[in-house]
């Protein structure tokens, strides 16, 4: 009798174990392609940036063993939802299209959509003034939601690149007129020699809170409230400790949190 | 995926009718019906209009990528196959180096390699080719005719060294001038002996056409992607876009059988 | 730029190189063992089997490589982890360089299959005759006659599967595997020097392919000891 107590103790003890390291480990999407301040792989292949930080930062708050996992940008949704990621953090925006598909947790930082166009090229971050411009923006991203809906009826062409930088690498070739995209990111860019060579910025564009969303929230599997619940805890616990001002502070000099 | 059946060659009816192939076909109708049925497509009204451009897109791509490399493919193999040296080597070069590199590769280094060195070049901007040279089609042509061209000019070397010696001989004999040799004689052979690869050549060339998409030109694979990325429906586009490469696969095929059986085969 | 340590890119390239080989490798491998069941299926399976194998064949090479990874790569593990789920097993966790694997291996599977049917039938058919005069079981026959037999048939098909197979390993980029050419548009996009980078990847699918032809003339000098020579075939 005592030998079965003991045994079925063990094994209580053993399940509980089991479950809790099965659930502390998460899998987490990004896409491999340098999106600075964010994430930005250096020559050793290391990933940094503030989002990596914030990466580490969060599972820790939460007591998750986050391993990040590289897939393409417009491949992260369909990712989560065959269960190859358990979680988004890549800058992705709380948005209503998306929620159709996937959960979001809280916002964790909100930043307004910019525009920026060549140096010797005037004009303004509105509809007039991208009257017959080409327009970048990256596949799947609010932008190329919002350039479609204010700008498809006065630009010449909305073109659409599989990565962010592709579409800045296309302004500086000179084969679009402007891109539209965060407005941190491309600040970001026209830091760089190439940046600073071509373009410069245009502006913000006009707010939309249907299209642009509420801001950046991490992506979750519908169904999925206990790493919800578990993640919008760790986004709260970071803010009110200070840790989230103190990551925010190496590499911005204002609230990137938003209003 | 039923419609790989009708890709076939279909022998005499009774012999290709087995009992087992109606059950066969009856399994990939009714996978097909459930597809149809359980799957999402409400999706298809709003990007029919999309898709048929996209089609179009891939297409005409196909065709002039694969007209032009033939163009270039017969200089290419005449210079391997009986060029002096100083052709022969860089038209093997050429060949060894485009067939020798993934195509994805090229492309992509058309097109973001060299539009990176754009902005050393201020001048480029401002010369008549900028508005073609700021679009993408044409470097999508450009990569994808170089790389029919590489495969096909192989084909092309070893089709003119595959022509008869007697038959030149004997043109000479006649008196004919190098050219009309070459036009006359050497030429049609040439091609007829490349002929049967020509249908598998065009076919995977077709396979190469979604790279396109990579650098921002709209094919159908194009579209298919936007589907996915806009709804995030994932399976029904693509399997909607095989579907479309089957049957342009089917039609190209069909096409050529009938094209060489067109051509009397009878030779030297 | 190109240097191997840091500040320079030499080392993500070669990291790069190294995991496209591993994938081309391991799809090839996947690619012949389908590619002889395949064969063997289309030769002496059931009319069903053959069937089944003609549709197989058929779908794979006409539809682009890149709709089948992507399809392949999103339902493939789907499917599995929905099977392996209704049988009540945990999900398994498949990798990137897994499901690269499997679906090279499986477009790969469809042309092997042709390449060594094409090379069975090559085998004068006296010799599959004698191994069954001498009341050869099938398995034994496959090992001790047809294989051995058909092997210089087939070596100049399979090596140009496998300069396909290391080229297609580039696709795998579209859906954000790290091998030699997601690589380098990292590399590009980080310093935008896109041209240097892609030059640089091309040189190193070069020597590759270049590696690769040496050693095919070896092996396939040794396979046709006194044979006549065979034609190309396309890509």
């Amino acid at each position: 009798m005592k030998a079965l107590l003991a045994t079925a103790a063990l094994a209580l003890v053993l399940g509980l174990s089991a479950g809790n390291a099965s659930a502390q480990a998460i899998k987490v999407g990004m896409a491999p392609e340098p999106y600075p301040p964010f994430a930005s792989p250096d020559a050793s292949g290391k990933w940094s940036g503030w989002e990596m930080d914030m990466i580490e930062a969060l599972c820790a708050e939460a007591k998750l063993q986050c391993e990040v996992t590289m897939t393409a940008w417009d491949g992260l949704i369909p990712a989560l939802n065959s269960k190859k990621i358990d979680a988004i953090i890549n800058s992705m925006s709380i948005t209503d299209e998306r929620k159709k598909s996937i959960d979001f947790s809280d916002k964790y930082y909100n930043t307004p959509a910019g525009i920026i166009g060549a140096k010797d090229a005037k004009f303004e971050a509105t509809p007039e003034g991208l009257k017959g411009k080409i327009i970048g923006v990256q596949v799947s991203t609010v932008h190329e939601a919002y350039a479609k809906k204010h700008f498809a009826d006065v630009a010449s062409e909305i073109k659409i690149y599989q990565t962010q930088d592709e579409a800045q690498a296309d302004l500086a070739a000179g084969r679009v007129d402007a891109v539209q995209a965060d407005s941190l990111s491309l600040a970001t860019f026209l830091g760089t020699d190439a940046g600073k060579a071509c373009c410069d910025m245009k502006g913000d564009v006009a707010e939309d809170v249907e299209i642009l969303g509420p801001g950046v929230g991490i992506g979750l599997r519908q169904g999925d409230t206990e790493l919800k619940d578990k993640f919008n805890a760790a986004i709260k616990s970071l803010r009110d400790s200070g840790k989230y001002a103190e990551i925010a502070k190496k590499y911005f000099d204002f609230d990137i949190y938003g209003k | 995926m039923s419609t790989a059946a009708s890709t076939q060659p279909a022998p005499a009816r009774s012999e290709w009718l087995q009992p087992h192939r109606i059950v066969l076909i009856a399994i990939a109708a009714a996978l097909v019906l459930s597809a149809a049925l359980f799957m999402r497509w409400e999706w298809l009204p709003r990007y029919y209009d999309l898709a048929l451009l996209g089609i179009w897109r891939t297409i005409w791509i196909l065709v002039v990528t694969v007209t032009l490399g033939f163009m270039l493919a017969v200089p290419l193999g005449l210079a391997q196959a009986a060029g002096p040296f100083w052709l022969a080597w860089p038209a093997k070069a050429f060949c060894t180096v485009i067939r020798g590199t993934p195509l994805l590769l090229q492309l992509w280094l058309l097109y973001y390699g060299l539009g990176s060195l754009f902005p050393q070049f201020p001048w480029i901007r401002q010369s008549e080719l900028w508005p073609i040279l700021r679009q993408a089609w044409p470097y999508a042509v450009v990569a994808l005719t170089l790389s029919y061209a590489a495969y096909e000019g192989e084909v092309m070397r070893g089709a003119f060294a595959g022509v008869p010696r007697g038959q030149l001989e004997a043109a000479r004999a006649f008196g004919m001038s190098p050219w009309k040799r070459f036009r006359r004689i050497w030429l049609p052979q040439a091609i007829h002996r490349a002929l049967p690869t020509l249908a598998g050549e065009t076919v995977l060339q077709l396979k190469a056409t979604p790279l396109v998409a990579t650098i921002t030109v709209i094919d159908i694979y194009a579209v298919a992607s936007r589907v996915r990325q806009d709804t995030f429906i994932v399976y029904e586009p693509l399997l909607l876009l095989a579907l479309i490469y089957l049957i342009i696969t089917g039609i190209l095929v069909f096409g050529f059988r009938k094209l060489e059986a067109k051509i009397p085969s009878r030779l030297g | 730029m190109l240097a191997i340590s840091p500040p320079g890119w030499g080392a993500n390239l070669l990291r790069g190189l190294a995991n496209s080989i591993q994938i081309a490798v391991g799809a090839f491998g996947l690619g012949l063992a389908i590619g002889i069941a395949g064969a063997w299926g289309k030769l002496y399976g059931s009319p069903i089997v053959r069937d089944l194998m003609e549709v197989y064949t058929t779908v794979v090479r006409a539809v682009p490589e890149l709709v089948l990874i992507l399809l392949l790569y999103y339902a493939g593990t789907d499917l599995i982890n929905r099977a392996l789920d209704g049988l009540g097993y945990a999900p398994v966790d498949i990798s990137g360089l897994v499901a690269g694997i499997g679906v090279l291996g499986i477009v790969q599977g469809a042309y092997a299959t042709e390449v060594i049917r094409g090379a069975i039938l090559a085998i004068p058919q006296g010799q599959i005759e004698a191994a069954r005069a001498y009341g050869m079981p099938p398995g034994k026959m496959l090992r001790r006659i047809t294989l051995p037999a058909m092997l210089p048939f087939a070596i100049p098909g399979l090596a140009n599967l496998w300069l396909i197979a290391t080229k297609d390993t580039a696709l795998l980029a579209v859906v954000g595997f790290n091998e030699l050419t997601q690589e380098t548009r990292q590399a590009g996009a980080t310093t935008k020097a896109y041209f240097t980078f892609f030059v640089a990847a091309g040189v190193l699918y070069l020597l590759l392919t270049l590696f690769s032809n040496v050693i095919i003339g070896r092996i396939e000098r040794w396979a046709r000891r006194g044979m006549p020579p065979i034609a190309e075939t396309g890509r």
